[in-house]
């Protein structure tokens, strides 16, 4: 009986053993790495390091962002940026210099402009985070990045428009955090790439604190850093910090 | 024998004035055409010259990599001083300094937010400095269509086009955005001073001029410059001498990323094999001139040799050889070249020299003013025109003589006396 018993339930345990072997689904990895950088709102303060040719410089900041919809950061040093605020609405942007006191769209081929100087452009910065609504997921394979073992990610985008039609990423298995990212256009080519340095734990998510962004297509582009000193999530924000009239405070 | 035959040229106005008369107007028009050509495309090279590529240009290395993305990045610091330099070592050149800049130009509603914006293609330009003659040089002047030139840094030109396209008129503010020299967001409030018409589509599209310091305010570019331009003082494109200031300012360069490289214009934007093209075409036309012209003087001296049948044939009866008479026919058509091709290049030097200094005035035939056209067709002196009559002058009416002359030698000596009769 007990034979028969054991026999019957062979396969079943067979199975069992099988689906705790098999790799996660790769969109179920893409929700866990959105779970880790999107939050309801986020209050973070920067700095980020622009490598130029015949110069590098520091810019610092401090954002406020709603979810994917909304986003203002206002420049704090050097002197010439201080004061400079961006508002992202929706897929609308808004930037407010002190120097000229004027609130100015942004749109057209300026949102593919460097921002700063930096390798980010507006584009990027307006991208809502959350990959996996804007792409399909398939896992290409597994890789050992900085001695970290990593899944290997490619996704193509579910719509039109978007501004990379597709991605690579190199996500590591146990925090669920990219590591390494590649960015390409619809021909094929690569277009922007980033790596992430450092990692930091804020509350139960892990998050990326010493990110480098390369503008593939930038000769001799050294890269630009950014750094997180400061990361609160699901702070209570008010509305009127995303208004236009609050550019000009 | 040569005075003999110059006596002979000079008395028989039947042999000589015709043959001189077509090598005079064959050389001259030879001479005019060259200049006229030279001149029209120096016209082009001047335009280049003075809007983007000067006679020579300075930049940094590392800009010229990436020079069609107008880098200011890395344009060159330090530019007063090497002007000054430039100024004492090659004073024959106006040199001048340049920024690109490309970016948007948005226009303020009442509550100084956007209105309407589009892309622009900025120039600063040495406007305002004293004793600068960039402006006259650009034509900027005479191309206003509305407002004034800019008094102050501040004030900015726009295309016609781009101006009526934003809706803004002369005093109305507008506000460039860019990104400064080294690398920061960059906004400047300009007031629009006037505006102009290029005559080139890509130009009135969308072109944005500021006075240099106006744009160096704007993008952080103190001291610096995208480009110094090197212009000779004649405003005509010297290229032997432009290619000696080249080698010894490359001299004293260093290699480095932000060393300065100098090129001059046939380097640039495939000039120089429109040059070279140039060239080929003043030669073919050439061609087609001494082809006339030995046609004209052939026939001459078949008409000659026919005149003077008798002539000759008494000379060879009296004992003459061919070979002599040949060689006097030849000798007296040289001296009919010379003095027609002397002539000739007076007569078409003198044209050319009239039309490089004053020119045809077709302004009136062009409607608008535009700043690219300059509405005056001038020819031009090149070392050319002093030697291109030359060919058509001297060689062609040899060979038209000596394709003539070959008839000497057919006479038949036994024939001679029964030619005579007749």
């Amino acid at each position: 009986m007990i034979r028969i018993f054991l026999l019957s339930a062979l396969p079943l345990l067979y199975s069992g053993i099988l689906l705790a072997q098999l790799p996660p689904n790769a969109e179920e990895i893409i929700k866990a790495v959105d779970r880790n950088l999107s939050a309801r709102t986020t209050v973070l303060e920067s700095k980020m390091i622009v490598h130029g040719r015949r110069a590098t410089r520091t810019i610092s900041s401090k954002s406020w962002m709603l979810g994917q919809e909304k986003a203002f950061t206002e420049y704090m040093s050097p002197a010439r940026e201080k004061g400079t605020k961006m508002l992202k609405i929706g897929n609308r942007m808004w930037t407010y210099s002190p120097q000229t006191d004027r609130i100015i769209q942004i749109s057209g081929h300026m949102l593919r402009q460097s921002v700063m100087g930096s390798d980010l452009s507006y584009e990027d910065m307006m991208e809502d985070p959350k990959l996996f609504e804007r792409y399909n997921a398939v896992i290409d394979g597994e890789e050992i990045i900085d001695n970290i073992d990593c899944w290997r990610i490619l996704l193509t985008a579910r719509e039109k428009g978007l501004a990379y039609n597709s991605r690579k990423l190199w996500v590591d298995k146990e925090r669920m955090i990219p590591l390494r990212e590649e960015l390409y256009a619809k021909s094929g080519k690569l277009i922007k790439s980033l790596r992430i340095s450092e990692v930091m734990r804020v509350g139960d998510r892990w998050y990326p604190r010493i990110w480098l962004f390369k503008d593939e297509l930038k000769l001799n582009s050294k890269g630009t850093e950014w750094i997180v000193d400061k990361i609160e999530f699901d702070l209570d924000i008010p509305e009127k910090r995303f208004t236009k009239s609050g550019l000009r405070k | 024998m040569i005075n003999f035959l110059l006596k002979g040229v000079l008395r028989d106005k039947i042999r000589s004035v015709l043959s001189l008369i077509v090598i005079f107007l064959g050389v001259m028009f030879s001479t005019i055409m060259v200049g006229f050509m030279a001149g029209i495309f120096n016209d082009f090279i001047r335009v280049n010259a003075i809007l983007d590529a000067g006679h020579l240009k300075i930049m940094t290395r590392a800009y010229d990599e990436l020079s069609d993305m107008a880098p200011n990045d890395l344009a060159i610091i330090g530019v007063d001083s090497i002007i000054s330099d430039l100024e004492e070592k090659y004073p024959e050149l106006y040199w001048t300094p340049r920024i690109k800049l490309g970016g948007l130009v948005d226009i303020p509603d009442e509550n100084g937010e956007t209105k309407n914006q589009s892309p622009a293609i900025g120039i600063g330009i040495d406007l305002l400095s004293p004793g600068s003659n960039q402006a006259e040089l650009l034509g900027i002047t005479k191309s206003l269509v509305r407002g004034r030139l800019p008094e102050s840094f501040n004030e900015a030109l726009l295309s016609e086009e781009f101006s009526q396209k934003l809706g803004v008129d002369p005093g109305d503010k507008i506000t460039l955005l860019s990104s400064t020299m080294w690398g920061s967001f960059a906004t400047y409030n300009f007031v629009l001073s006037g505006t102009l018409r290029f005559g080139i589509p890509a130009m009135d599209r969308s072109t944005l001029i500021v006075d240099i310091e106006g744009a160096r305010l704007a993008l952080d570019m103190d001291d610096a410059s995208s480009e110094i331009l090197g212009i000779f003082k004649d405003e005509l494109y010297d290229e032997e001498r432009s290619e000696e200031i080249k080698s010894d300012f490359l001299g004293r360069q260093e290699m480095s990323e932000f060393g300065l490289l100098m090129i001059a214009l046939r380097d640039q934007n495939d000039i120089g094999l429109l040059m070279d093209r140039a060239d080929i075409y003043i030669a073919f036309i050439i061609g087609i001139f001494v082809f006339l012209v030995v046609l004209v003087v052939w026939n001459f001296g078949l008409m000659n040799g026919l005149r003077r049948y008798g002539e000759i044939g008494i000379r060879l009866a009296m004992g003459e050889t061919k070979g002599h008479v040949y060689r006097t026919l030849l000798i007296e058509s040289s001296i009919i070249g010379v003095i027609g091709t002397v002539l000739g290049m007076m007569g078409g030097l003198s044209i050319v020299y009239y039309l490089q200094e004053v020119g045809i005035d077709y302004s009136d035939l062009l409607g608008e003013a535009n700043m690219l056209i300059s509405g005056v067709m001038r020819a031009q002196i090149t070392p050319g025109t002093y030697y291109v009559g030359v060919v058509p002058g001297l060689f062609a009416s040899l060979l038209g003589t000596a394709l003539a002359g070959r008839g000497i030698y057919k006479r038949e000596l036994s024939q001679l006396f029964k030619e005579l009769e007749t």
